[in-house]
């Protein structure tokens, strides 16, 4: 294991950051950190930088025990929400800086900065301030400048928080090729749960300074430990009092089994290639459902029309104990 | 008046035309005439009273023994002064921004005191406190100290306040990052926040030297204006008016503005250096 956290608490005044974190996160892995805004996820990853200190608990990396450990010494590498650029420094001296201060040779420096900035696509920005730059180009200078010091870890803060949408879909793939090509353990920071879903070998759901679930996306999305989870990565609604997914719902024009719901249309709303039916069922419950257009159209379905729900999977339940 | 801004599309101008819309044309226009009657007009009939003696009146009168030994003074103290206020200017900004405690707002209030009062007062307060009477036994009075006293106190807050606000905009984040490099706090200091404050700690010695060269009331009662000890070049401008030579005034308002211009572009200089290093 590559970072091991155990029993990390943290507060702010009488505001509970952490509370009694343990988690490994393995070597080489591509690890999310997910969770909404203020649920703790960045001050757990400033903990591992050594940029926060914990109240109590340890850090190791790598083995080594880094709890008493100057951020200086991790020997970690940390991408900030907004760049954090050296704005007087050109590109290449903001990739170079970390050697610099490592008093590496000039001529190993300069090949460095040109082999990170080749790998970053940013060679022909490297006399540029980063002002000349784009948000994007920003990011990846960001990324060059933490990966140049060899890191045993790679440490993003909501690395594409500030970008668009567009230019973020594009460094999240960047991100994923990245790392299969360099292999450096790497944690970020995300409260967009598409984007750990896509990105991530691991997700590891953080919550009100709590692990609520450590996972596979695939693990987390079929088989969420709790309703927290299940919420929090996709669209849910509840049917017959049971969470599930709206794509989970079959509707039929006649009762397919004795578990069947009957309700009533009230709304169709076509979005893109779906269409989102909202039912009123007789027990008075309202339920999303999501099904294709085909679908929809198969079963002629519009406003008022009597309709039969059930679920398609048993409602998921709970497998994993947060953070055992 | 539509019309006339319809009709004329940017594009298809003459190169050497300006892109100037009808409010920023006359807000150039203002703030040339105000410029010119408050700056440029003034300037240019110091520098004509002073030609007219011709090239010989003038360096006469900068040569005079008296002139040129307040000349000396002046600058040196005000060169001096200035490079501490650089250093403790830059200090009592950061203990603003980045320290916190009790009295912090006090503190913050006083350092304000140096521009707020009038600065015969001020040369009162300096008096009472260094002059013969001095409660703390220290007899500077009619010593050339007397005006390094001076200039210090009313110069104090220049630094300070130029390079506060830059202090206060600076983004931790930098910081952190530099620390993760592994740039410990001295180094992270002289090659990311240095660069930063250089532009503004330039502009507050720009100021300060600026105030002390031309510094006169806070110091008159002090310094006892002796000649070849205590006597600033400013106090050398009065005694020429009131000796009727214009002429001579002028003079040594001349050579003061091209030593404050000198100095000024020096300190650019400097700040480029500062800022493009790092």
């Amino acid at each position: 294991m590559s970072i091991e956290v155990s029993g990390v608490n943290k507060r702010y005044g009488d505001f509970v950051a952490l509370e009694n974190i343990n988690l490994s996160i393995p070597t080489g892995g591509l690890t999310a950190l997910l969770g909404p805004s203020g649920g703790g996820k960045t001050t757990l990853l400033r903990v591992i930088a050594g940029l926060e200190t914990a109240d109590s608990g340890s850090i190791l990396i790598e083995g080594t025990d880094a709890t008493r450990l100057a951020v200086q010494k991790r020997n970690v590498g940390f991408v900030f929400q907004h760049y954090a650029a050296f704005k007087h420094m050109s590109v290449a001296r903001n990739v170079a800086f970390g050697l610099e201060i490592r008093k590496r040779p000039k001529g190993e420096i300069q090949a460095r900065v040109e082999e990170l900035l080749e790998l970053v696509h940013l060679s022909q920005f490297a006399h540029r301030l980063p002002s000349q730059l784009s948000g994007g180009q920003r990011q990846r200078m960001a990324l060059a400048r933490a990966l140049a010091v060899e890191p045993t870890v790679l440490l993003l803060d909501e690395p594409f928080g500030a970008l668009d949408a567009k230019v973020r879909k594009e460094l999240r793939d960047w991100l994923r090729r990245l790392h299969e090509e360099v292999h450096v353990t790497t944690v970020f920071v995300t409260h967009d749960q598409e984007e750990a879903l896509e990105v991530a070998d691991e997700i590891v759901v953080i919550n009100e300074g709590r692990v609520e679930q450590v996972g596979t996306p695939d693990q987390l999305y079929d088989a969420p430990a709790n309703d927290f989870v299940m919420g929090f990565l996709g669209s849910v609604t509840t049917l017959d009092g049971q969470l599930v997914r709206p794509h989970d719902i079959e509707v039929s024009l006649a009762p397919a089994g004795p578990d069947s719901i009957e309700g009533t249309v009230s709304r169709v709303q076509r979005i893109g290639f779906e269409v989102r039916l909202t039912v009123l069922t007789d027990d008075g419950e309202v339920v999303t459902v999501e099904l294709t257009r085909p679908h929809a159209r198969r079963l002629a379905l519009e406003q008022g029309r009597v309709v039969f729900l059930s679920a398609l999977f048993e409602p998921a339940k709970p497998v994993l104990v947060a953070g055992a | 008046m539509a019309e006339l801004i319809g009709t004329r599309p940017a594009a298809s101008r003459p190169a050497l035309a300006h892109n100037l819309t009808r409010t920023s044309g006359i807000g150039l226009g203002l703030t040339m005439l105000w410029f010119s009657l408050l700056v440029l007009l003034p300037l240019a009939a110091v520098i004509v009273t002073a030609s007219q003696a011709g090239w010989s009146g003038f360096w006469s009168t900068i040569t005079n023994d008296q002139t040129a030994a307040s000349i000396r003074l002046t600058v040196l103290a005000a060169v001096v002064v200035t490079a501490l206020n650089v250093f403790t200017g830059t200090a009592i900004a950061w203990v603003l921004v980045r320290d916190h405690f009790p009295g912090k707002g006090l503190l913050e209030l006083i350092i304000d005191v140096p521009f707020a009062l009038p600065t015969i007062v001020a040369g009162l307060v300096l008096l009472s406190l260094y002059g013969n009477e001095s409660p703390l036994g220290l007899h500077w009075a009619n010593t050339q100290w007397s005006v390094y006293l001076a200039f210090l106190f009313v110069t104090l807050p220049f630094v300070v306040r130029t390079v506060q606000p830059v202090l206060e905009e600076l983004e931790s984040d930098v910081e952190e990052a530099a620390a993760s490099l592994g740039a410990s706090r001295v180094t992270t200091f002289r090659r990311i926040i240095l660069p930063s404050l250089a532009p503004a700690i330039a502009a507050g010695a720009a100021l300060s030297f600026a105030r002390a060269v031309g510094e006169y009331g806070s110091l008159v009662l002090l310094s006892g204006n002796l000649p070849f000890e205590s006597e600033v070049s400013s106090v050398r401008i009065l005694s020429a008016i009131e000796h009727d030579n214009p002429g001579g005034a002028a003079s040594i308002a001349t050579l003061l503005l091209l030593i404050s211009l000198a100095v000024i572009l020096l300190l650019d200089l400097i700040q480029r250096r500062v800022a493009r290093r790092g």
